[in-house]
C-alpha cells in the first residue's frame, strides 16, 4: 500500500517530556469485533499466508521477496549455456541440412521439449553474442557464417511444419533400443520405457501410455502394448529429400524430382514403421510381464481343470467303493442262505432219523410189553395193537412223537407201557386228534 | 464436492462463472486481465433459460425467445430454486414459463426434453431443479470451453450473500454433475469490488464501498469495508420487489394502456398470455434501449387481434412513470447503509452491479444521495466504469486465476473460518496533528473495521521550524456534525417550489442551493491516547514516517522515525 503524506504538521514536543528510550505507552486498544473476511482478492491469499504460516507482515514479506528473486535466478540460470564446440562454430551457413539446429542454438539438451519461448530466447542470446557486426568491432570482417547457421537453425525451429520435419529426423533425439548385454544386467523396464519414451514425441494421440514397471497391472500393460501397435504417428521424412525441386527446372524434370522424393518418403516412412514394430516385438518378447500374465491365465484355467477332473475322480471312487459294498452285502446274504439251506437240510435229516428211531421205539415198546396181551399174543391182537400204533404215529407231531419216545424208552413192564400208551390215547382223544372209537387195541 | 474428483492445479482451465437467476456470464483472464466470453449466439449476458422443441435443447436467448411459442417447455429464473423446499420458494416469475411443482420435498419441472416418435407422443418428463441447473451449466461451460478451445475444467462461481448452506451444497453438486470443479464460491459484491480494484491502475486504499447489484428479479445492496486489498461485507440487504422486472411491468403497463387506447376495440394484451410474453420480451428490450438513447421505440407485430404495435417513449417519460421503483432502489441503499451503523458520509464508493445498473437514472439517484466527494462507479457517471453486468463474472475470473493453482485442500484451509474469521478494530487507530489554527486534529492510520493484524504507515510533515516532534498515538471515531442554516427569505423557497414543478422527478435530488439543506459533516474526534513518542531535532521542513502495527491479539507496535535519518523509535501498546 502506497504510504500517504499528511501536510498537516505533528505538534512541537513539550518542554520537559521525557520517556525511556523517548517512547511512553499510556493507553490500551480498545477492542474489537469478530468479522469475517471475504476469502477473495490477492491481498486476502496473502493474509491467509501469514495467518496460516503464523508469520508477521515483515516475515512475509522477507519470505515472498527471497522466493520471487529465486524464481528470477532459476529462469536466469535455465538459461541456455551450454559450451559450444570449436567445430561447430567453423560450420559453412550452405550446409545448414547437416546440422544440429539444437546444439547450434545450445538448447541440446531440450531439443524436441523446447518451448517456443525457449527458441526465442535462445536467438536471441546466440545472435547477441555471434552478431556479425560484433565480430567485425573484433576485426574479423565478412565472419558471418555462424551467424547464419544460428539463422537457419532459428527460422526451421521456430515454423511448426518445418521444426516437425527437422524433429522427425533428429538422431540425437533417439534413443537406441538395448542390446541384449544391457538387458542381461537387469533395468529392462528402465531401459525399454526410455525408448518408448523418445518414440512417444511422434504421437498423434496423447496421453501417450508409459512402459511401466515390473508391478504395472495387465490393464496396463495391454493398454500400452494396444496403444503402440496401433501407433499413429506423425513422423515424415521430407528433410531427408535428396533433391529439391527448383523453379528454374523444366516441369518434367521437377515432376520427376518429386515423384522421387515421395516415393523416398513413403519408403522411408514404411521402414520407420517396421522399425517401430520390431521395436514392439523385442520389447514384448523380452516382457516377463506377460510371461507372468499368460501363466497366471493357464494357472486359473488349469485349476479349473484339475478342481474338475478331481471331482470327477472322486465320484468315480465313491460310486465304485458303493458297488463293492453292495457285492459283498448280496455275496454274504448268498452265503448265509445256502448255510442256512444246509443246516435246515441237516436238520431235516436228523428229525427224520429221530422220528424213524422213536418210532422204532414205539413199535418196539409195544412189542415189549408183548402186544399187552397175555402169553403169545395172536396175530388179531399184534396187528390191532400195530394198527393202532402206526394211527397214532401218524396223527402226532414230531416232538409229541419224542416226548412219547422219550417216556416209553427204558420201559419193560407192560402195564407202564400200557399205561403210558393209553394216557397218551386218552390225551390224543381229549385234544380232538383221533376219535375213540378208532383206537381199539391200545385204550382197552 | 467429496465425491468428485478435481483436477490437478497444473492442468485446469478456470473460468469465472456468474450463474444468476435471470441472466449468466462466463469470464477467463488473460495477462491478469479479465474478460467476458460470448457465446455461439455473441451474447455476453446469457439468459438463464432453457427450452425443449422437439427434444432440442435452447439455452440462452434463442430460449428466452421461445417463451412466446413454447412457454410450458421453456424452464426460466430457475437459480434460486436450487436446494430451496418447495415450500419456501417464490414461484411468481414462473408464471410465464414452466412452472415449479413439488417432487420429493424438492422443486421440479414437467417439460417434454425428447422428441415425439413416428406418431406416438412421449410423456413430458419431470427434471428436478438440479437436473435443470446442471443442463443448463452444461451448456454455458460448453460455450465457455468452445471459446477457449480448451475443456474447462474448473471455476469459481459468485453466489448472493444470502445463499444457504444447502443451496451452496447444490450449486456445487450441479456444477459437479456438468463436469466441472468449483474451486470456490464467492460473494456477489465482493466480486464486483475485485474486478474493479483488480485494474491496473486501481490503488489499494481504505475505503467503505456499497455495492448495488440490481439484478433482473432481485436486488441486493452489500456494504463491504475494503482495507488494505481485504473486504469484510458490514451488512447486506437483499430486495425482491424492486428489480429489473418491475421496470418492466411499469412499462408493459404504459404500452397496454396506449395500445388500448389506439385500439378502443381490441383485447387488453395483458390477458392474453402470448400477448404478454410478447409485450414482455419487447419492454425489456426497450429498457436496454432507454439506458443507451434518449428514445426508445416499442414494437410488437400481432400483439392482440392480430393487430400490430408501435410506439415510442422518451427517457424522460420512463423515469416519470417508473419513480416509484427508482426511488425503491434509493430507499434500499439508505437502509443498509444505516444498518452497517454507518452514515452516507463514511461511504467513500458505490459500485453499480447487475444489468439494471444500467439504467443512467438510478446513478443519478445515488449521486444526489451521497456526497460529491463519493464516487459512484456506474457507466452513465464514471467513463472508466466497468460494465455493471459483466462486473461479478470478471471478479469470478480473477478470483479462479489466482486460486487456480492452489490444491483443493489449500483452498479449503484459506478459506476455512479460522483464518477468515479475525478481529476488526472498533476505532481507527491515528496520530494527533496540529492544524492552522492550532486545534488538535485526527489523522487516521488505520481507519475503523480494519481486520488484524494490520499495518499501515504514513509520512506525517514536522513542525515548520523542526526541532523536537511529539508523535502521540491516539483512537479516533468519527460522529456527523450537522449545521443548522440560516432561515431563507421567503421568496426564494417560492422559487424553489416553482422549480420543482418543472421536472417533478428531480426535485428530491437536484437540490441546487446547498443552504436550504442541513449541513452535514463527518468530523473526527479524538480518542483515547495509546502512546505518545518523540522524535528530537528534527530538520527544518522534514517529515516523520509512523508505522502503527496491530497484531492479532490487539497489541499495537508504533515506529517512527524521521524521514532520511537513522535510528528512531520503537514501542509495544500491550493489548
Amino acid at each position: 500500500m502506497a504510504t500517504t503524506v499528511v501536510p498537516i504538521p505533528l505538534p512541537v514536543l513539550a518542554e520537559g517530556w521525557t520517556a525511556e528510550k523517548d517512547f511512553k505507552s499510556v493507553g490500551k486498544s480498545s477492542g474489537a469485533t469478530q468479522r469475517t473476511l471475504e476469502p477473495v482478492g490477492p491481498h486476502f491469499l496473502a493474509h491467509a499466508r501469514r495467518a496460516r504460516h503464523k508469520r508477521t507482515f515483515s516475515e512475509d514479506d522477507r519470505i515472498q521477496a527471497q522466493e520471487k528473486a529465486k524464481k528470477v535466478e532459476t529462469e536466469e540460470e535455465s538459461e541456455i549455456s551450454e559450451p559450444e564446440d570449436p567445430m561447430m562454430l567453423q560450420r559453412e551457413a550452405k550446409d545448414w541440412k547437416s546440422q544440429d539446429h539444437y546444439k547450434v542454438l545450445g538448447i541440446s539438451k531440450y531439443r524436441w521439449r523446447a518451448t517456443e519461448d525457449q527458441i526465442k530466447r535462445a536467438h536471441r542470446k546466440k545472435v547477441l553474442k555471434h552478431h556479425p557486426d560484433k565480430k567485425a568491432a573484433a576485426g574479423r570482417v565478412d565472419d558471418d557464417n555462424f551467424f547464419k547457421c544460428i539463422q537457419k537453425a532459428t527460422e526451421v525451429l521456430l515454423d511448426p511444419v518445418t521444426r516437425r520435419q527437422f524433429d522427425s529426423v533428429d538422431e540425437e533425439a533417439e534413443v537406441e533400443p538395448p542390446t541384449k548385454k544391457q538387458l542381461a544386467k537387469g533395468n529392462y523396464y528402465k531401459l525399454w520405457s526410455a525408448v518408448f519414451k523418445a518414440e512417444a514425441r511422434f504421437s498423434k494421440n496423447h496421453p501417450v501410455p508409459s512402459f511401466g514397471d515390473v508391478n504395472s497391472t495387465k490393464e496396463e500393460v495391454e493398454a500400452f502394448y494396444n496403444f503402440w501397435y496401433n501407433f499413429d504417428s506423425w513422423r515424415s521424412f521430407e528433410y531427408l529429400d535428396e533433391d529439391v525441386p527448383d523453379d528454374n527446372e523444366n516441369r518434367d524434370q521437377k515432376r520427376h524430382t518429386e515423384r522421387k522424393n515421395a516415393n523416398a518418403r513413403k519408403k522411408k516412412k514404411a521402414e520407420d514403421n517396421a522399425r517401430l514394430r520390431k521395436l514392439l516385438d523385442d520389447a514384448s518378447a523380452g516382457d516377463e510381464r506377460i510371461k507372468r500374465f499368460r501363466q497366471e491365465a493357464n494357472a486359473a484355467k488349469n485349476k479349473k481343470r484339475l478342481e474338475r477332473e478331481a471331482a470327477e475322480k472322486k465320484a468315480a471312487e465313491e460310486a465304485a467303493a458303493k458297488k463293492a459294498a453292495e457285492e459283498a452285502a448280496a455275496k454274504e446274504a448268498e452265503e448265509k442262505a445256502k448255510a442256512d439251506r444246509e443246516a435246515g437240510k441237516k436238520a431235516k435229516e436228523a428229525a427224520k432219523n429221530a422220528a424213524k428211531k422213536n418210532k422204532r421205539v414205539l413199535r418196539g415198546s409195544v412189542k415189549d410189553a408183548n402186544y399187552f396181551a397175555s402169553g403169545d399174543a395172536s396175530a388179531d391182537t399184534v396187528n390191532a395193537v400195530l394198527n393202532d400204533v402206526e394211527l397214532i404215529m401218524g396223527k402226532i407231531e414230531v416232538d409229541e412223537l419224542a416226548d412219547l419216545a422219550a417216556k416209553l424208552n427204558g420201559l419193560k413192564v407192560a402195564d407202564e407201557i400200557k399205561g403210558v400208551w393209553k394216557g397218551e390215547v386218552e390225551r390224543l382223544v381229549g385234544a380232538g386228534t383221533i376219535k375213540a372209537d378208532e383206537i381199539k387195541a391200545l385204550s382197552a | 464436492m467429496s465425491e468428485f474428483k478435481g483436477t490437478a492445479p497444473g492442468e485446469r482451465t478456470v473460468i469465472g462463472v456468474t450463474f444468476g437467476n435471470s441472466n449468466s456470464s462466463i469470464a477467463y483472464t488473460v495477462d491478469d486481465k479479465a474478460e467476458v466470453m460470448a457465446n455461439e449466439d455473441g451474447d455476453r449476458q446469457i439468459p438463464t433459460v432453457l427450452s425443449y422443441v422437439d427434444g432440442e435443447e435452447y439455452y440462452g436467448q434463442q430460449a428466452k425467445n421461445f417463451l412466446v411459442r413454447n412457454p410450458t417447455n421453456t424452464v426460466a429464473y430457475f437459480r434460486d430454486f436450487l436446494g430451496h423446499e418447495f415450500k419456501n420458494i417464490d414461484p411468481t416469475h414462473n408464471h410465464a414459463s414452466a412452472h415449479p411443482q413439488e417432487a420429493d420435498a424438492g422443486v421440479s419441472f414437467t417439460v417434454k426434453d425428447k422428441a415425439d416418435q413416428e406418431g406416438e407422443e412421449t410423456a413430458p418428463s419431470t427434471l428436478p431443479v438440479s437436473e435443470v441447473a446442471t443442463r443448463y451449466l452444461r451448456r454455458l461451460i460448453g460455450s465457455a470451453s468452445d471459446y477457449l478451445g480448451k475443456k474447462v475444467t474448473s471455476a469459481v462461481f459468485t453466489i448472493p450473500t444470502n445463499f444457504t448452506e444447502k443451496q451452496k451444497a447444490a450449486l456445487v453438486a450441479a456444477a459437479n454433475a456438468a463436469g466441472v470443479e468449483v474451486l470456490q464460491l464467492i460473494n456477489e459484491p465482493t466480486a464486483a469490488v475485485l474486478a474493479y480494484d483488480a485494474r491496473p491502475e486501481a490503488q489499494v486504499e481504505d475505503k467503505i464501498v456499497v455495492v448495488a447489484d440490481l439484478g433482473g428479479t432481485r436486488s441486493d445492496v452489500a456494504v463491504v469495508a475494503s482495507r488494505g486489498g481485504m473486504y469484510t461485507i458490514l451488512a447486506t440487504a437483499h430486495d425482491y420487489e424492486f428489480a429489473g422486472v418491475a421496470l418492466d411491468k411499469i412499462l408493459i403497463d404504459h404500452f397496454a394502456k396506449e395500445f388500448l387506447k389506439r385500439h378502443s376495440s381490441a383485447k387488453d394484451p395483458r390477458e392474453n398470455a402470448r400477448s404478454l410474453a410478447k409485450l414482455r420480451l419487447e419492454a425489456e428490450a426497450t429498457k436496454r434501449a432507454l439506458s443507451i438513447g434518449a428514445n426508445a421505440s416499442f414494437s410488437v407485430e400481432s400483439l392482440s387481434d392480430g393487430i400490430d404495435f408501435a410506439s415510442t417513449i422518451n427517457r424522460l417519460r420512463y423515469e416519470t412513470i417508473a419513480r416509484s421503483v427508482f426511488e425503491g432502489f434509493n430507499r434500499l441503499v439508505e437502509s443498509v447503509i444505516k444498518k452497517a451503523g454507518l452514515d452516507v458520509l463514511d461511504v467513500d464508493e458505490v459500485i453499480l452491479s447487475g444489468g439494471t445498473s444500467h439504467t443512467p437514472r438510478i446513478a443519478a439517484n445515488f449521486g444526489a444521495i451521497f456526497p460529491e466527494s463519493t464516487r459512484i462507479l456506474a457507466p452513465s457517471t464514471n467513463p472508466y466504469a466497468i460494465n455493471p453486468s459483466e462486473l461479478q463474472a470478471r471478479g469470478a475470473a480473477l478470483q479462479a486465476s489466482l486460486i487456480q493453482e492452489y490444491d483443493a485442500e489449500d483452498i479449503d484451509q484459506s478459506t476455512h473460518a479460522a483464518v477468515t474469521t479475525v478481529p476488526h478494530i472498533n476505532n481507527a487507530i491515528g496520530v494527533v496533528s496540529v492544524s492552522e489554527s492550532g486545534e488538535e486534529t485526527f489523522v487516521p492510520i488505520i481507519p475503523l473495521e480494519t481486520a488484524v493484524p494490520a499495518r499501515r504507515t504514513i509520512q506525517i510533515a514536522a513542525p515548520k521550524d523542526g526541532g523536537d516532534v511529539l508523535v502521540k498515538v491516539v483512537e479516533g471515531n468519527t460522529h456527523i456534525k450537522v449545521t443548522k442554516p440560516e432561515p431563507k427569505p421567503k421568496e426564494d423557497k417560492k422559487a424553489k417550489v416553482e422549480d420543482a414543478d418543472d421536472s417533478d422527478e428531480d426535485d428530491e435530488s437536484d437540490f441546487s442551493d446547498d443552504e436550504e439543506e442541513e449541513k452535514r459533516e463527518k468530523v473526527w474526534k479524538i480518542g483515547s491516547t495509546l502512546a505518545e513518542a518523540a522524535i528530537r531535532g528534527v530538520k527544518k521542513g522534514g517529515k516523520v514516517e509512523v508505522t502503527i502495527n496491530v497484531n492479532a491479539d490487539l497489541s499495537v507496535i508504533v515506529t517512527t522515525r524521521e524521514v532520511g535519518a537513522k535510528g528512531g523509535v520503537r514501542g509495544v501498546v500491550a493489548a
